[in-house]
């Protein structure tokens, strides 16, 4: 029974097989052209996949860099704007808008590459000058998915806001032309190496490019608002007092322009900070929420600290701590938890509340819309706060698990903060004086008593802002 | 003819204004102004700064009315623009020799 039913069986099998091994050879090719095939579909799905990436990743550097242009724009333009006397707003407005145009030029032919080319730990070399190497490819180390040229005009708008927040601190007295020279040296001599050690390749305080001191600073708390409000300490020290400061009262003239200038540098922020992450990943979506939890926070602690203080809440106020919480959460974000946040929003608001009402009246600068104040405090406040509350778990910059903050366990870190901190004041404050006084002895700095009191606006650009007649 | 010269708070104006018509008053010219009298201001704090305002806005009314018309005109004005409170401003009467009309000459009361 079994014998009788094998033998067809086998007698098939034979019959099946002959044509394979008749045709062995032809079916080895055919193999080949599918594993061929195959392989090709594989690299055409994952050349598509890395290419929709990178589109997703450019598209939203693209707007982040739009968003931080945004803030100095229109927004730093109208919160300073608001907040000098209506003789001096085309004048203020001007002195942002300046920066708009000069550093994207010098930005492009030397600037960029001394923060963000190759060199040695302090400063970029001159490998990128004119954009040289600049292209559409993208550079591993920056950012691999982004072209270069993405990263390079996002940073271009960190470095045209940043010398734009010293302006508040010598708001209503400085000249157009001295203005425009200070901060052409400025960009050099401050800007360019602070970025490039925090940022650059090989920098020394770079934390993820293997610094010395990796100091953890994720969009520019040292690098943007440690250089811009101490150097506008200095400045403000430097020029001296407004005329009449403080005995003339100098209300903002007005609250609404500051106000809306406010609210467009907080959206504005979420390119700038959420931006910082170089790409649409997670990442982002940390620093976007950190940011705005610091903002808010940062509010209340002001708003709570003024209603105490002086039993009413102004608009004015809240404002500025909202701006001092988005200053101080700027290192921050991308680091820590949202509720970490609140926490660091809520500290600095309530530090540069007294920063700007008690401790500038003591010892009496006139440091004219707070650029100190509140970036200067704020930004080493919050870098100093980040070394604290970084956390793995929202970026393992030290690798997956290693303990990243003083509250994980890394109390080493608070010292590279202070260490990132200290250089960014040591610089600010030696680059800013030697720059100062090479302007004044040149041109000098302030305009004269006259043009003072007639404002800026009619002498330094011979127009108004305001036109009441027409 | 008598000038009156009235300064009222801003939010008063068109109630005065209305009162004034009604009388058959037939012109008036309107200023913005600054001033204080007992009312003295009040503060305001931008970034902790104190500043005390001690001008505030307010409205001068002009006008000019026939004598006869004067104390009706006045009698309007009171009792329109006042409160009670302080700050509700203040009204001045002057005598005035002569009004000319600039489109074809007219002088006097037939002026106003």
């Amino acid at each position: 029974m079994r014998f009788s039913l094998l033998r067809p069986l086998l007698l098939l099998v034979a019959l099946c097989c002959a044509p394979t091994v008749l045709l062995h050879a032809q079916t080895a090719a055919t193999s080949v052209d599918r594993i061929a095939n195959l392989e090709k579909q594989l690299a055409d799905t994952q050349a598509a996949t890395a290419a929709a990436q990178s589109a997703g990743d450019n598209a939203w550097m693209l707007v982040s860099a739009a968003l931080v242009l945004m803030m100095s724009g229109p927004g730093l333009a109208l919160f300073y704007g608001g907040l000098v006397r209506k003789k001096n707003i085309l004048g203020t407005m001007m002195q942002t808008f300046a920066m708009m145009a000069v550093i994207t030029v010098l930005w492009g032919l030397v600037t960029y590459s001394l923060a963000f080319g190759e060199g040695n730990a302090f400063i970029g070399g001159l490998h990128n000058v004119f954009l040289h190497g600049v292209g559409l490819a993208p550079d591993v180390k920056y950012a691999a998915t982004i072209p270069l040229q993405t990263f390079m005009v996002y940073q271009l708008m960190f470095a045209i806001i940043t010398p734009a927040l010293i302006t508040g601190a010598f708001a209503e007295r400085m000249k157009f032309s001295a203005m425009l020279v200070f901060m052409i040296l400025w960009a050099f001599l401050v800007y360019s190496p602070m970025a490039h050690m925090v940022w650059g390749k090989g920098g020394l305080l770079n934390a993820s490019l293997g610094g010395r001191f990796p100091c953890l600073d994720f969009a520019g708390g040292t690098v943007v608002h440690v250089t811009s409000g101490v150097s506008a300490l200095v400045t403000a020290l430097y020029l001296g007092k407004r005329l009449g400061y403080p005995k003339v009262p100098m209300p903002p003239h007005s609250v609404v322009l500051s106000f809306i200038g406010a609210c467009l540098l907080w959206v504005g922020w979420f390119g700038f900070n959420a931006g910082s992450a170089l790409g649409a990943g997670t990442l982002a979506t940390s620093a976007f929420v950190a940011t705005h939890f610091g903002a808010a926070a940062a509010a209340i602690g002001w708003s709570v600290a003024e209603w105490l203080r002086q039993g009413k809440v102004s608009a004015l106020g809240a404002i500025s701590g909202a701006v001092a919480g988005l200053v101080g959460i700027t290192p921050a974000a991308g680091f820590v938890t949202p509720m970490s946040a609140l926490w660091i929003g809520l500290i600095v608001g309530v530090a540069c509340y007294f920063m700007v009402v008690k401790v500038k009246s003591w010892f009496g600068y006139d440091d004219s819309l707070d650029a100190f104040g509140v970036h200067g405090a704020g930004g080493t406040i919050g870098a100093i706060l980040t070394g604290i509350f970084a956390s793995s778990t929202i970026n393992p910059i030290f690798g997956a698990g290693k303990p990243t903050g003083v509250l994980e366990g890394n109390g080493h870190q608070l010292l590279n903060q202070i260490v990132g901190v200290a250089i960014a004041w040591s610089l600010s404050i030696v680059g800013t004086l030697i720059i100062l006084f090479v302007v004044d002895k040149v041109i000098g700095l302030r305009v004269s008593e006259e043009a003072e009191r007639e404002g800026l606006d009619l002498t330094q650009h011979g127009e108004e802002g305001y036109d009441w007649a027409s | 003819m008598q000038k009156i010269e009235a300064v009222i708070q801003p939010s008063k104006l068109d109630a005065v204004k209305d009162a004034l018509v009604e009388i058959g008053v037939s012109g008036m010219t309107i200023l913005e102004a600054r001033g204080h009298g007992r009312q003295k201001g009040h503060t305001e704090f931008y970034r902790g700064r104190e500043y005390s305002v001690d001008l505030l806005p307010k409205v001068k009314l002009e006008l000019v009315v026939s004598d006869e018309m004067l104390e009706k005109a006045i009698h309007a004005i009171i009792t329109t623009a006042r409160t009670g409170k302080i700050g509700d401003g203040k009204i001045f009467i002057s005598k005035i020799d002569e009004a000319i009309r600039i489109r074809n000459d007219e002088r006097g009361e037939i002026a106003l």
